[in-house]
């Protein structure tokens, strides 16, 4: 998936990936889209639930090699 | 998201290993978007305590507590195989060993981020630990009746 931003969370465990995609978010213009890789497993129902919390979209996951890339995107400021 | 959904948590206990849970949970709320109050009550208020110099109280009795007890976000043990500081020692190595954050870095993050550190105006009075006990990101003693109000208006309320 193409993304406009990424976010390198390689070695992070919870909450440090959702705690920086909270902080990255706000980088982003409205319509953009951020990746974010990480190796914690977490972040495959984390994200989903972050998004459905604060209303972004979460677009979905690819996993390859154990990295995990998670997309969301930006619906409102 | 016209209101913010609140998180409210009471922590009572003053390990290491219970302040973490506390501030895992207060950090991702507040990522979430959530209004994230802590109340720090009894052995709780030793992880907002001061790391510097020494805690001022009135009578020996308290005087003895705040040297014995003394608290502090770098002197917390663990709840359970703290060993003479061996234990904790080490899960403080395997921490760093996979970037989690102190309960330091946690404490400063949550502040950053909005999350309210409250002490409990009777656990201080109890103990002797007055405002200045305390680290500057502590918002002003408050009371049961405080933390009710908030909790009764909270999505999720905690006890740890």
């Amino acid at each position: 998936m193409k993304a406009d931003q990424s976010l390198d969370c390689v070695g992070l465990y919870c909450p440090m990936p959702i705690v920086k995609t909270a902080e990255k978010i706000k980088k982003l213009k409205t319509g953009e889209i951020l990746e974010v890789v990480a190796d914690d497993k977490g972040i495959k129902l984390d994200m989903p639930a972050w998004a459905k919390a604060t209303g972004h979209e979460f677009l979905g996951t690819e996993e390859k090699d154990g990295e995990i890339k998670v997309y969301v995107k930006k619906t409102h400021d | 998201m016209a209101e913010k959904d609140k998180l409210s948590i009471v922590l009572f206990s003053g390990e290491m290993d219970k302040a973490l849970a506390a501030f895992m949970l207060a950090t991702t709320g507040a990522s979430m978007g959530m209004e994230v109050k802590i109340f720090f009550t009894f052995w709780g208020l030793n992880v907002i305590k001061r790391n510097e110099g020494s805690i001022k109280s009135k009578g020996l009795m308290r005087k003895m507590l705040n040297i014995i007890n003394r608290g502090g976000s770098k002197r917390l043990k663990l709840s359970k195989f703290h060993m003479f500081g061996l234990g904790t020692w080490m899960i403080k190595r395997l921490m760093k060993d996979i970037n989690m954050p102190s309960v330091e870095e946690f404490i400063v993050m949550a502040h950053e981020m909005g999350v309210k550190l409250i002490p409990c105006s009777t656990s201080c009075g109890l103990m002797g630990a007055d405002q200045e006990a305390f680290r500057p990101e502590a918002e002003p003693l408050a009371g049961a009746a405080y933390f009710l109000a908030e909790a009764s208006n909270s999505k999720v309320t905690l006890f740890i």
